[in-house]
């Protein structure tokens, strides 16, 4: 009895600890990433790494100036396209969508938000690269499109968590329902679209196989929409698997600027969600006191 | 008297009028992504029609892929993407549910949030990024001892065969598993956190360990939530393609050695684009529908499974 006690209380501790160990085996990944990226890609970096244009190996200051260039050429872009159609489809899946399109939207948007990114270029390559070539309009495009799913999920959340008394004491004071979605809802749930809107723009920073098949690649500073245009996911890949050891160091210090943009974005979101969090928890408790107090 | 009721009428209508077209306007944009969607799905088989004209049902079973003779078929890459995804999904699921169970059973409150924050950072780092780092670090592990070790143990199974050489379907597979266990371990999590409380106090009232309840009242109770997160990382790890497409070798070959090099649909897709043109276009398009068509059904399946628990997959992310 006492030996089956036992056995069973060591059962225990050791699925625990297994338990544990799948989390550290997770995180080895995570700070061998980091720390290879740090200690591989700080070298490289001076000023004229990040102001000049690429040029082939061995040439003097070589950079990834263009590079950084397209990369924010193309999120401003996609940004430009992708956010305006997120917010608003969320804003109607939040707002109007008690009903079997609106169920439908949300449906596909949960499909494309895990979509491969890959089948997303083709299908900006065949709209757009068939008919001008490869070009900043057709990666930005493909990454508006990534965009869309997940700036519409989070402005949908966000939105959700704005009380239903606002909406009616908007309405109770005569004001249109759409006045009321625009200027009180929209506004109460400010800060949750712009977390959404920053969490797309660091998902779409870091995206290459859209790349490879609309924007290219350029080694020149370019930044007209209907020619190809460099972005630093590509100065990597093409860069990581060269046999030049400075090309290769060139990869790694693109590796450093993309994964300290994209992972500082995550911390940001963190940050703001957190905050707001904490907003939720203490209006939700200040209710319940007054439900409370009333009682 | 007659007059301010009349003026309070229309301006009620035109309010209502306004309503209705903000209304409409924003349906139309919703309705608009989804239809500009599916016409270019519509477009991309039309962009592949002359493959699929030229081979027809061979080009899902026969396995020559060939630029000399112009001859494009899809099974090398098919296989290639069944071999890598199941790699990720072995190595990777157990870990995720691991983690999924430490955080939402036994980790204390306060490490609970930074922990997940921390599995979640593993979605955001770009998939290029992986690919780098697997090139570099993890290749000469795999090379030194991970891959001899395999060949000494296991190496009369057909899946080890071959030389250590670290660029194979193997790197490729542990790097899927690294980067679907975000996306698993959330979503188990979700569905452990849902089950109630007083599953879990049932099984400890009878005297049950912690382990035991977990095991009993938890697991089987989030079995399906579970299941679908599987099939969501099982998508995730079919679509993804830069890390794939630096580590797998690019050998357009069917092998069943995870120390042969090897192709997938994406990194096929990818690792041609430039120099294609002509039928081979056509076929790497082909190859893009079949793609889309597998992922389409695992994710559909996920959504059906795990229903809204989906949106637990980290968005965070540097993209794939």
């Amino acid at each position: 009895m006492r030996s089956y006690r036992s056995r069973r209380k060591w059962k225990n501790r050791i699925a625990s600890l297994l338990a544990l160990v799948c989390v550290l085996v997770a995180l080895v990944p995570l700070v061998s990433i980091l720390m290879e990226v740090v200690s591989r890609g700080a070298p490289a970096i001076d000023w004229a790494f990040l102001t000049e244009r690429t040029k082939s190996s061995g040439a003097p200051d070589s950079g990834i100036g263009n590079a950084i260039l397209g990369s924010l050429l193309l999120v401003m872009w996609a940004s430009l396209i992708g956010l305006p159609f997120g917010i608003l489809t969320g804003v109607y899946v939040s707002e109007y969508g008690d009903n079997w399109f609106g169920r439908t939207v949300r449906f596909f948007n949960d499909i494309l938000a895990n979509f491969p990114s890959v089948v997303i270029g083709l299908f900006a390559y065949s709209l757009i690269v068939t008919v001008i070539g490869f070009s900043l309009i057709s990666g930005a495009f493909a990454l508006a499109i990534i965009m869309i799913p997940i700036v519409a999920n989070t402005t949908e959340d966000a939105l959700r968590m704005v009380p239903n008394s606002l909406r009616e004491a908007s309405l109770a004071l005569g004001v249109p329902r759409w006045r009321t979605v625009l200027k009180v809802i929209i506004s109460n749930g400010r800060s949750g679209l712009v977390t959404g809107a920053l969490l797309a723009i660091a998902r779409v920073a870091g995206e290459t196989a859209p790349l490879i098949l609309t924007s290219f690649g350029n080694n020149f500073w370019e930044t007209g929409l209907t020619e190809p245009v460099a972005a630093l996911p590509l100065v990597i890949f093409r860069n990581a698997m060269s046999p030049y050891a400075d090309l290769q160091e060139q990869a790694w210090g693109a590796a450093l600027v993309l994964i300290t943009m994209v992972l500082s974005l995550n911390v940001v979101v963190r940050l703001l969600t957190r905050k707001r969090m904490k907003l939720y928890k203490a209006v939700k408790k200040t209710w319940k006191e007054r439900l409370s107090l009333n009682v | 008297m007659m007059r301010p009721t009349r003026k309070h009428g229309s301006r009620r209508s035109r309010a209502s009028l306004e309503d209705k077209l903000f209304k409409y306007s924003v349906m139309g944009i919703a309705a608009l992504v989804l239809a500009l969607l599916w016409s270019l799905v519509v477009k991309l088989v039309f962009d592949a029609q002359t493959s699929i004209e030229t081979f027809g049902i061979d080009f899902l079973t026969s396995t020559i892929w060939d630029p000399n003779r112009d001859l494009y078929t899809a099974l090398p890459f098919i296989f290639g993407t069944l071999m890598t995804s199941a790699v990720a999904i072995v190595i990777g699921v157990p870990i995720s549910i691991g983690i999924a169970i430490y955080l939402s059973e036994l980790a204390p409150a306060w490490i609970r949030e930074p922990l997940s924050f921390l599995i979640e950072l593993l979605a955001a780092v770009p998939s290029v990024i992986y690919g780098l780092w697997a090139i570099y670090t993890l290749r000469p592990v795999l090379t030194g001892s991970v891959e001899p070790f395999l060949m000494d143990a296991l190496g009369w199974t057909p899946f080890f065969e071959g030389a250590a050489f670290g660029i194979d379907k193997l790197a490729s597979g542990i790097i899927l598993a690294v980067m679907i266990i975000p996306t698993v371990a959330s979503v188990s999590k979700e569905s452990m956190m849902a089950v109630p409380d007083s599953q879990r106090e049932a099984a400890l009232s009878l005297g049950a360990t912690k382990y035991e309840s977990t095991r009993m009242a938890v697991l089987s109770y989030a079995r399906s939530g579970i299941f679908g997160a599987t099939i969501l990382g099982l998508g995730r790890a079919v679509g993804e393609t830069m890390a794939v497409t630096m580590t797998i070798g690019n050998a357009n070959i069917i092998s069943w050695s995870l120390l042969d090099p090897g192709q997938t649909m994406a990194s096929v897709i990818a690792n041609n684009w430039g120099e294609a043109d002509g039928l081979m276009l056509s076929s790497l398009i082909e190859i893009g529908v079949v793609l889309f068509i597998v992922a389409l059904l695992i994710n559909v399946c996920a959504r059906l499974m795990v229903g809204r628990v989906m949106k637990a997959v980290p968005m965070t992310g540097g993209g794939l």
